[in-house]
């Protein structure tokens, strides 16, 4: 089978982008090798890591389990839209000073999944918190201080 | 870990998507891609054509009728979760819902698609054939309604036909106390065993998932009062279930996941 190219509108962190894409590319690829956003990382590509989670209409969802030609007449967020001009975002600013990284691969899947929840709960239980975090998986920090990150950017919105 | 090339064709009604799938036999159907396109990402999927139906607004309807909850082949597990509605109606549907998955996979995966998988292991199957409920099919030869105890046929198996669409479920709306529980190795997992206990009167039914191809559903004439008499009970049940030798160890879990769930029956009023 020939593999066509269509030609799709994206909108992605607030501006339109126009591409040429192959139906069979997903949307973590799209973003990366047609925007040219690489913030989201693709680590399972079967939808058990977490780490390539970007925020379409605001809620989480795995961009390696959705076509890039999907994600037209919606938004798409990705780590680049939740980060300031200059600077961090305060959750962004709570993961380094809580150390909720450390090889960094799982991280923006982690923030957008966080930020999702402290957009509609401003202040999360712990318990909430880690059942938020659950799809997200990371191999270095155990967990912890991904959670007390979160726990300490309650309520402070997403910054300028 | 790439898709095969597909064409790609975006229904924006039901007819749409179904002369779609009778012009082309070797099509599959896009709705929330959880299962999907994973298959399609390992490549032991490799569709001709894709026919998304994320567009089609009727087939996300949700909604009370004739004494049925009708769920749309399109509404969303989170949906299902969160939906006063539902909760209303079946309570136990969303304590299953919250189940499926992460919240990721949740925003985005169907019950339609869940029907059309039909992995053994998943909650939704499994809660239609517990609650009696009806899959409707339409194709371009006109639509059909198959009780969800006949449609799901075994693993991954079902009665779905070729050029037809999962167009909704309906579950009858029952006077029945039903429960749930799984045991799962992590949160979100698949579950290794769950069960759905229905207390209807003395009696009721258990439908265990998890365990052999399909969801079962056994009668269960008078639930005894103790729980040691419910064991007993349980455990002969699980014993004339068709198991492969090496899921023996599951009728242990079997009988605890049934026990938890008559419990959660009991306190739900």
């Amino acid at each position: 089978m020939a593999d066509e190219r269509v030609e799709v509108v994206l909108r992605v962190n607030g501006r339109d982008h126009r591409l040429e894409v192959s139906p069979r590319w997903t949307l973590s690829d799209v973003l990366r090798h047609q925007v040219g956003l690489t913030g989201t990382h693709v680590g399972c590509e079967q939808g058990v890591c977490g780490a390539c989670t970007v925020l379409l209409d605001g809620e989480p969802v795995r961009s390696c389990l959705i076509f890039g030609v999907q994600a037209e007449g919606h938004n798409v967020t990705t780590v680049e839209g939740i980060t300031p001009e200059s600077g961090l975002s305060p959750l962004q600013e709570a993961f380094r000073k809580h150390h909720a990284l450390q090889c960094g691969y799982c991280t923006p899947g982690m923030l957008l999944t966080a930020q999702a929840l402290l957009d509609r709960e401003p202040n999360p239980s712990e318990e909430t918190i880690r059942e938020a975090l659950t799809g997200n998986l990371c191999r270095c920090t155990g967990y912890q201080f991904i959670v007390d990150a979160v726990m300490a950017a309650r309520g402070q919105g997403r910054g300028a | 870990m790439k898709p095969a090339a597909f064409q790609y064709f975006r229904a924006s009604t039901t007819d749409e998507a179904l002369d779609r799938l009778a012009q082309h036999p070797g099509s599959k159907v896009l709705a929330g891609g959880q299962s999907l396109v994973p298959l399609m990402n390992f490549r032991l999927s490799r569709p001709d054509v894709l026919i998304d139906i994320n567009g089609v607004a009727d087939l996300g309807r949700l909604a009370i009728e004739d004494g049925e909850l009708r769920i749309g082949a399109l509404v969303r597990h989170r949906q299902l979760a969160e939906s006063g509605d539902v909760a209303g109606a079946v309570p136990v549907l969303p304590l299953a819902a919250k189940h499926i998955g992460h919240w990721a996979i949740r925003n985005r995966g169907t019950i339609g698609g869940s029907v059309a998988h039909a992995d053994p292991a998943s909650e939704l199957p499994a809660a239609l054939v517990a609650l009696q409920g009806t899959v409707v099919l339409r194709s371009a030869r006109g639509e059909r309604r198959v009780a969800a105890e006949e449609f799901f046929q075994g693993f991954f198996n079902t009665d779905l036909g070729e050029g037809e669409l999962i167009v909704e479920v309906r579950i009858p709306i029952s006077k029945s106390r039903f429960g749930f529980n799984e045991v799962v190795r992590r949160p979100g997992d698949f579950a290794l065993v769950g069960a759905y206990v229905e207390r209807s009167g003395p009696g009721g039914s258990v439908t265990w998932f998890g365990l052999g191809g399909r969801p079962e559903r056994l009668l269960v004439d008078a639930w005894p009062q103790d729980a040691a008499g419910r064991g007993t009970l349980l455990e002969e049940l699980v014993e004339g279930l068709p198991l492969d030798v090496s899921e023996d160890y599951k009728r242990a879990m079997a009988v605890t996941v049934a026990e938890r769930a008559y419990q959660q029956a009991e306190g739900e009023k």
